[in-house]
């Protein structure tokens, strides 16, 4: 997706993991996934960027769509798309 | 032999070879050796294990050797029945996880300092948050009685963890056998 169409998305939760290190965002991701509705888009906020990839792969193993990122100042937002 | 007849063996014979297969299978887990106890191998364990966890993987931790020593609680120190070799040991091994050395730098405990300010300047998390999470997540840990004997721990004297259990290495190959990853720190 380009950043516009993510910018656009209509999001069902947001995680604010900024200013945690390895593995608090994967953490909070995990926990936070349960409030987000099905067919729902997650967003991810996270200043360590190795998250990206980390979402990225966690994500598709756990059957959802991953979207994209985008870099903000001083942070990230990683956006999927919960499957199941 | 009629061709049915050949067919039907062979397949039998499949069918068993597929139920043996699955038998054995290694299972979505993670099986951690962990040896070390020092303080950067523990942290590094705990965040493999959380990260598993994060992947629905079950995860089981084996304590063995100097890692018993991080499982100690300094609250549960008195009263504890132990021979003359028991109580050398004990008092020369740490008392859980706020006296653990790092396996470098520990420059007689200022690395020890240093790397906890860095790292809380980082935002990461501290071992005794790990092992919170850990709990939370029904991460199992498991520990070596053997270790335990021969350092004079006793099981009084460890932390209070929701999944803990007492086991030998018996226990531990099968529960490696069934995982599809095993680690040793």
């Amino acid at each position: 997706m380009t950043t516009e169409e993510l910018q656009a998305l209509e999001i069902g939760k947001v995680v604010d993991a900024r200013g945690t290190a390895c593995p608090g965002p994967l953490l909070d991701a995990k926990r936070a996934i349960g409030d987000c509705p099905v067919g729902g888009v997650m967003e991810v906020q996270s200043s360590d960027d190795g998250t990206i990839i980390d979402i990225q792969r966690w994500s598709r193993k756990m059957g959802h769509e991953y979207l994209g990122d985008i870099e903000n100042d001083g942070f990230w937002s990683i956006y999927f798309r919960k499957v199941k | 032999m009629s061709d049915e007849a050949t067919n039907e063996k062979v397949i039998q014979d499949l069918i068993k070879r597929v139920e043996t297969l699955e038998a054995n299978a290694p299972e979505d887990k993670l099986a951690m050796g962990i040896m070390s106890g020092d303080l950067d191998y523990l942290i590094a364990s705990f965040i493999v294990a959380l990260g598993a966890a994060a992947y629905d993987m079950e995860v089981d931790m084996f304590f063995t050797f100097w890692a018993t020593a991080a499982l100690r609680d300094p609250k549960k120190q008195k009263n504890l029945k132990k021979d003359a070799l028991g109580n050398m040991f004990g008092a020369m091994l740490p008392t859980g996880i706020d006296k653990l050395p790092l396996s470098k730098m520990h420059m007689m405990g200022m690395g020890d300092a240093m790397i906890k300010g860095v790292m809380k300047k980082h935002g990461a998390k501290s071992l005794e948050e790990l092992m919170k999470d850990a709990a939370d997540f029904g991460i199992r840990i498991h520990v070596c009685t053997m270790s335990m004997d021969l350092m004079g721990i006793k099981r009084e004297e460890i932390i209070d963890y929701p999944h803990i259990s007492y086991v030998g290495v018996g226990a531990f190959v099968d529960i490696f056998g069934k995982a599809k990853q095993c680690w040793f720190m």
